[in-house]
């Protein structure tokens, strides 16, 4: 039956308190750290789950070809971008007849750090090992500009164009940015977080709901949301 | 037929009869297909009942179906060539009527009687290419424009495998009426035993084969309906049409089945005729007038035969590519016809 | 030795050539003038509303590109506005053939955050209505394979056999397409009575299903005569797109991820079998759906003789916060990988939701595949390619 990796146990999370140790991504994270060398800006790693990596701008697409040459990664698994400015507009929820609250909107990153708003990220997996990593990369937020990874992987073609228009991200040499979904004419980048949701903004929000205390209802019984 | 009713025709009555005849022998098989093959084969093959609402067993689909045809607007595309567009089913059924005009139900019921009736009724009937080539081009329509090239590609491929079948006929039968090759058939033995006649069945049976395959592509179905396509071109030449002018082309696809079943049978299932043996009859003069009535019952059954055979195909087969269906009629077809043809003649020269 | 032909088995390597001669193939020697055909959005091929805009030559696709977008609904964007509980309801509307496969990642990787695990008896219950939705999901493919080559029959079968599963999960969760009926922590409701034994029966019709399609379809020389050799993807080329499910298996990339990961589901529970296929063609993809499906009314028969008793809920707090952090959870649905990124931050709903589906990364190898095919293999090797689009869309 499944073949478990020899250092994960049936179920990583049930053994969530002991200290997980995760022999196959530590040495693939050491090998890693060999083959990019200084392009390699940050790493996490979560035993038992995922690796995470951070290259630096500039090497983009070297240190992603370098990861599929020497070290394997010859599955495209996806690429998006993440906004990491908390939305000025929150959850869409005000009272539109109040004034807007302020908002905390600092920047931060998350795993595998980072500098920028904007980041771009990328799952490549080695289809032998079953392993996979997500790499993250910042993006200037003055000049929002990659390279392109379309001869790289054939396959970011399309996530790069969705990225494009989600995020106003460009992709330097990628043959033909079109819009995927939006019309051609459209204003904004619907992803990023200053762009309000405006089925929220027409219509108020009715509240929510399903948050609302039950009579009687504590909170350690078992969940029922609907 | 109308030496069986006693009655003195003027001319102009006989044929306002024929016109009437041909209608009839051409509008029951196509309604009566519909409804046995179409709507109630078809369902019970893919469990499920078929119309059921409109008349008892839901038999009365078809006249519901025709009103509605009727009624719905008739729509020619801005850019067609609105003529063209327009004349276009009636070429298709005009062929029908054509085709129908040869063929023999009995002794005397017959619409015309050609001597040279296969050759006849084989040219009438790529008469259809013209009117489905006139309908994909005049529609101005990309999707008909693609079908009623395939249509008219595939149509000619499989003409001539179609007629090559029909020689060995005509060799055997040393004849080009249809009406005697049914007395050939009907009068003939096999090995001195004449209790069955000789339908051309068991000496054709290869023939029999390839006109079976071409007459089920030169009605355009499955496995041969490239030119509908309805998965990638939506609807073929017939996309456009809506109304009467769809109505057309419906009533042309079944009533074509029915007519080239009914030339089939008359080619290689003895057409109308018993075995004349078994009346102790020797040629179509020495046939009871009763077959008059016979006659078209017994080639009624044997074309809702071989349309079962048709329909039974056309449900349970995937489509070919287009250039699979021509390399098999160019590769396939026509070298099997042809050495059929050959086998055919060193035996008639022989025996 | 380059990387392609170190990568493709001589099938493979053959049929590729044979592609890339396609190219040169296309008409040189005729001045003709080239035809845009615009095929879709309304178009009875493309089950929704996508577009392919070919360019032909005569019969023949010079290129041709498919343009989706007319299904966006923007899930990434309304995630982000909404609880995670909530968030279920969205995701339901992704494969809508197989909405309860859709469910299951979403909810592992909120748990995954939470440290929560559901109990025993609901990662059973969970994996057998997976399947369940693979099987309605796929059946219902394996139908509508005949119908894109004008054979309408099977899909009447399909429709037929596909109620039943259906009503399964129509008995099991209250809904019959979008069940909702996953929660963190485990399971809305336990299974109602008598339906195990029901399953059962009904997962005996599915294998009928399966043998009567493999009769009729598969064994059908016509239906192998449109699907051999047609729209070949080499392994690489799987690879590089990131092709997944039955099509990358097809390939013959041996890759499951029920099988090749480790997550608190019941697949390691059951004997089963990944199966793959050398030849990566259209038939390829399509035959190995169809031993998929055998396999999970399989799985499903084995889970039902297995479930453990115990709770189906485990101990979440009622109003859920997720604690902050980022998690990649993905699983091999009906349609091929489907994966969420989770970013949260600790708050009632995600941060930010990436929707990683199967079928935009299968259509996005379409204007590879597409290139000097004929307008008929246009259909079919989509087909086999099998997509839905609210999945590319989302």
């Amino acid at each position: 039956m499944p073949a478990l990796l020899p250092n994960e146990k049936e179920n990583p999370l049930s053994s969530a308190p002991e200290v997980i140790t995760d022999v196959a991504r530590e040495s693939l994270l050491a090998e890693i750290t060999a083959a990019l060398g200084d392009r390699l800006a940050a790493s996490h790693l979560r035993p038992a789950d995922d690796l995470w990596l951070r290259v630096h701008t500039d090497a983009w697409k070297s240190s992603i070809r370098t990861l599929r040459d020497t070290l394997g990664f010859h599955y495209f698994c996806f690429l998006s971008a993440i906004d990491w400015m908390p939305s000025p507009f929150g959850r869409g929820e005000d009272d539109p007849t109040e004034p807007t609250p302020v908002r905390d909107t600092t920047i931060r990153s998350g795993y595998a750090g980072g500098a920028t708003r904007m980041q771009v990220f990328v799952r490549i997996v080695n289809p032998v090992t079953h392993i996979g990593v997500t790499i993250k990369v910042d993006v200037d937020d003055a000049k929002p500009v990659l390279e392109s990874l379309h001869d790289v992987y054939a396959g970011a073609n399309w996530h790069e164009r969705e990225t494009h228009e989600m995020f106003g991200i460009n992709f330097d040499g990628h043959p033909d940015l079109r819009n995927m979904y939006l019309p051609m004419d459209f204003e904004g980048h619907p992803l990023r977080k200053d762009f309000p949701l405006l089925a929220r903004m027409i219509k108020p929000w009715p509240g929510i709901v399903d948050v609302e205390p039950l009579p009687g209802g504590g909170v350690d019984e078992s969940a029922d949301e609907a | 037929m109308m030496q069986v009713l006693a009655l003195e025709v003027p001319y102009w009555g006989q044929s306002l009869l024929r016109v009437l005849g041909g209608i009839v022998a051409v509008l029951l098989p196509a309604g009566t297909i519909v409804y046995v093959f179409l709507f109630k084969m078809m369902s019970f093959m893919q469990s499920r009942l078929g119309p059921m609402e409109a008349g008892p067993y839901g038999s009365l689909q078809l006249v519901a179906e025709v009103g509605k045809w009727l009624q719905k607007e008739d729509i020619v595309p801005e850019r067609a060539d609105p003529r063209i567009f327009k004349m276009a089913p009636i070429v298709v059924l005009a062929s029908t009527f054509l085709l129908v005009a040869v063929v023999p139900f009995g002794p005397d019921a017959w619409f015309t009687n050609f001597e040279a009736g296969v050759f006849y009724a084989l040219a009438v009937s790529s008469l259809s290419v013209l009117g489905i080539l006139m309908a994909g081009w005049a529609s101005a329509n990309k999707y008909s424009l693609l079908g009623g090239l395939r249509a008219a590609g595939q149509l000619i491929a499989y003409e001539l495998p179609m007629v090559l079948a029909v020689i060995g006929v005509i060799i055997q039968a040393e004849t080009m009426n249809l009406q005697q090759i049914v007395v050939a058939q009907n009068a003939g033995e096999i090995f001195g035993f004449s209790g069955l006649g000789n339908p051309y069945l068991i000496t054709q049976l290869v023939g029999f084969v390839i006109f079976m395959i071409a007459v089920q592509a030169e009605l355009t179905q499955a496995p041969f309906d490239m030119p509908i396509a309805e998965s990638e071109l939506v609807s073929g030449y017939m996309t456009e049409y809506s109304g009467f002018r769809f109505l057309m082309f419906f009533i042309g696809e079944f009533a074509t089945a029915g007519v080239f079943a009914l030339i089939t049978s008359v080619l290689f299932l003895g057409g109308w005729g018993v075995p004349f043996a078994w009346f102790g009859w020797t040629d179509v003069d020495s046939v009871s007038n009763w077959m008059n009535i016979v006659g078209p019952i017994i080639m009624f059954t044997k074309m809702m035969l071989i349309v079962f055979i048709i329909m039974w195909v056309r449900f349970s087969s995937p489509r070919f590519r287009e250039d699979q269906l021509q390399r098999f009629a160019w590769k396939v077809l026509i070298p099997v016809s042809l050495g059929n043809i050959a086998i055919t003649s060193i035996f008639k020269v022989v025996m | 030795m380059s990387l392609t032909d170190r990568l493709l088995g001589d099938r493979q390597r053959l049929a590729y050539i044979a592609s890339q001669a396609a190219d040169s193939r296309l008409n040189v020697e005729l001045e003709t003038e080239g035809m845009t055909l615009n095929i879709g959005p309304q178009h009875p091929a493309t089950h929704g509303t996508l577009r392919i805009i070919a360019r032909l030559d005569g019969e023949q696709v010079v290129w041709a590109e498919p343009s989706c977008g007319y299904m966006h609904r923007g899930y990434e964007k309304l995630a982000e506005v909404r609880t995670y509980p909530q968030v279920t309801s969205l995701v339901n509307r992704i494969d809508w053939l197989g909405s309860f496969a859709n469910e299951v990642p979403f909810i592992l990787a909120a748990e995954k955050l939470m440290g929560v695990e559901a109990p025993a008896r609901s990662q059973h219950i969970r994996t057998i209505l997976f399947e369940l939705s693979r099987i309605a999901n796929v059946s219902l493919f394996l139908g509508d394979l005949g119908v894109q080559m004008g054979a309408i029959t099977p899909v009447f079968f399909a429709f037929r056999d596909r109620e039943y599963v259906l009503n399964l999960i129509e008995g099991a969760t209250g809904g019959r397409f979008h069940p909702n009926f996953d929660r963190i922590g485990g399971l809305k409701d336990d299974l109602p009575k008598g339906w195990i034994a029901e399953t059962k029966a009904v997962m005996k019709k599915l294998r009928k299903f399966c043998d009567q399609i493999d009769d009729l379809l598969f064994g059908n020389e016509i239906f192998q005569a449109r699907m051999r050799g047609i729209g070949v993807i080499p392994r690489d080329v799987a690879l590089q797109y990131g092709l997944s499910g039955a099509n990358l298996r097809a390939s013959g990339v041996d890759w499951d991820l029920r099988r090749d990961q480790s997550l608190p589901m019941a697949w390691n529970k059951a004997d089963w079998k990944v199966w793959t296929h050398p030849d990566g063609d259209s038939y390829a993809r399509c035959w190995v759906r169809l031993q998929e499906t055998r396999e999970s009314t399989k799985i499903v028969d084995q889970l039902l003789d297995t479930i453990p008793s115990g709770p189906i809920m485990a101990k979440v707090p009622k109003i859920i916060k997720v604690p902050e952090g980022e998690a990649w959870v993905s699983t091999e649905n009906p349609l091929g990988e489907m994966g969420y990124y989770v970013v949260s931050r600790g708050e009632l709903g995600p941060f930010r939701v990436k929707i990683r589906s199967a079928s935009f990364n299968n259509m996005s190898v379409a204007p590879w595949a597409l290139r000097g095919v004929y307008v008929p293999d246009i259909v079919t090797i989509l087909a086999s390619l099998y997509f839905i689009l609210g999945d590319i869309d989302r």
